[in-house]
């Protein structure tokens, strides 16, 4: 549902993606792994349209990505994004922060947006959370409200982006765990993650991306117990075992 | 002593009228400089060149020139291009174009401060330009701009006696009426300073509660 065929971006004189080609089937969860600055969250942000490409084309469910086009709002209802910073609303309490793009958005009654997001809430496992701010939550609980707001546009597909790098260790479990979940209920998610524990259990195919480029790529468990490329061991050596 | 509240009581009546004009033009002139440092500040954020480009012209076109000469200008040649107001209306106008350069700014700069994640965020979940600034970008920014927005006001308030210079009867040309016909400079200027005062008391109280407001969070 998702194709990214011979992507180029730059910014400025730095070319960071150089001739990405990949594709997301529905129901898929892809991981993208590979070092800081190779260009894994330039893929998310170019596939929803928060960045643009020079070249090649993306299209989600065969409608072309154009950033400066207006369809992209459309895009972007149906792709969801989850930030490694959460980016929840500070003046919003949880449940309004997960009904705001349903009601002023989709324009959805007021009611059943409610409903619905108290539902997505419990479904996170916040219910009791739903009229606090977020500045009040932990870092886990705040990805969670971010993960029900991304949700609660009835998306086809979700983009995480390092969704649990900004977190306490000991939060990382409660985001994965939810994450999973989605997973299971068949979800199409596209994950940018260091999780390689994650990836394993629950990707289906893991992107190994280094200096703009897919390197290697395969089922998650074929990639990351037997990598083919020297530069994907090197990498996996180090996160695996960085002492 | 004694004669100062025995001119009071005769004064202040007179000076009340020029108060309410004062009060008409400070209010006036900052409603429309907020409506146009809106726009200015909009415009500034839009990403449009021409609109970014325009927005920036005129905010330094008007803050190069002096609040006098614009209030000069409005009233005295505008008529010779037939557009003729009176002087309370070419006051309000003046001011409120004059003000409005520095209301932009203080908005514009509200807005950049919010984080750009906030901006992603919105995008996200479809939200367009106009309903991120409306529904995630301004209500964040109203708390890092209310405190300046206060002093401004103060502002206001003070330059208002600068209707005086086209014939406005607020409270400064209100007390110099006086003074000049009676000759109780004292007695006059004193209360007037003193009337200004009692106005600003409470927007000073305001800005203060603003900054604390701020801090806070």
């Amino acid at each position: 549902m998702i194709e990214l065929n011979d992507v180029h971006k730059s910014f400025g004189k730095v070319e960071v993606l150089k001739g990405i080609t990949a594709s997301v089937a529905k129901s898929e969860v892809v991981c993208i792994i590979g070092p800081s600055g190779s260009g894994k969250s330039t893929i998310l942000r170019c596939i929803n349209g928060l960045e643009s490409y020079d070249r090649g084309e993306i299209s989600v469910e065969g409608a072309r990505v154009d950033s400066n086009d207006r369809s992209i709002v459309g895009i972007r209802t149906q792709v969801s994004m989850v930030f490694q910073r959460f980016n929840l609303f500070p003046h919003r309490t949880a449940l309004e922060n997960v009904i705001e793009g349903p009601l002023y958005v989709k324009k959805e009654p007021r009611e059943q947006a409610i409903a619905r997001g108290r539902a997505l809430l419990a479904q996170v496992g916040l219910a009791d959370k739903a009229e606090v701010h977020p500045p009040k939550l932990s870092g886990g609980q705040q990805q969670r409200v971010a993960i029900a707001r991304a949700l609660a546009m009835q998306p086809k597909a979700i983009l995480f982006d390092e969704p649990t790098s900004a977190l306490d260790p000991e939060l990382v479990g409660e985001v994965l765990s939810v994450m999973r979940k989605l997973a299971d209920d068949g979800m199409t998610m596209v994950v940018v993650t260091h999780e390689m524990g994650f990836a394993r259990d629950v990707a289906d195919r893991v992107l190994f991306i280094d200096g703009g480029v897919i390197v290697e790529q395969g089922a998650a468990k074929s990639v990351l117990n037997q990598p083919q490329h020297s530069r994907t061991q090197d990498f996996l050596r180090r996160v695996l075992h960085p002492l | 002593m004694q004669k100062f509240f025995h001119d009071a009581v005769e004064f202040v009546p007179i000076l009340l009228q020029g108060v309410w004009l004062t009060i008409v033009v400070t209010v006036g002139s900052l409603l429309l400089s907020t409506v146009l440092g809106l726009v200015w500040a909009l415009m500034r954020v839009s990403g449009i060149r021409i609109l970014v480009w325009l927005s920036a012209a005129l905010i330094n076109i008007i803050r190069g020139i002096p609040i006098i000469v614009l209030l000069f200008y409005i009233y005295f040649v505008m008529p010779d291009f037939g557009i003729a107001l009176s002087a309370l209306q070419a006051a309000i106008i003046g001011l409120g174009i004059a003000y409005s350069a520095y209301q932009a700014e203080n908005f514009r700069a509200g807005i950049e401060a919010i984080d750009k994640g906030q901006i992603e965020a919105a995008q996200t979940i479809g939200m367009g330009w106009w309903l991120t600034m409306r529904r995630v970008v301004l209500p964040q920014a109203v708390r890092i701009i209310l405190p300046p927005y206060g002093n401004i006001m103060i502002m206001m308030l003070k330059d208002s006696s600068q209707a005086s210079t086209i014939t406005v009867a607020e409270l400064a040309l209100q007390g110099k009426l006086i003074a000049s016909s009676t000759f109780k400079n004292t007695s006059v200027f004193t209360l007037v300073a003193l009337m200004y005062l009692t106005m600003s008391i409470p927007l000073i109280l305001l800005v203060r509660h603003f900054e604390n407001k701020a801090n806070r969070k």
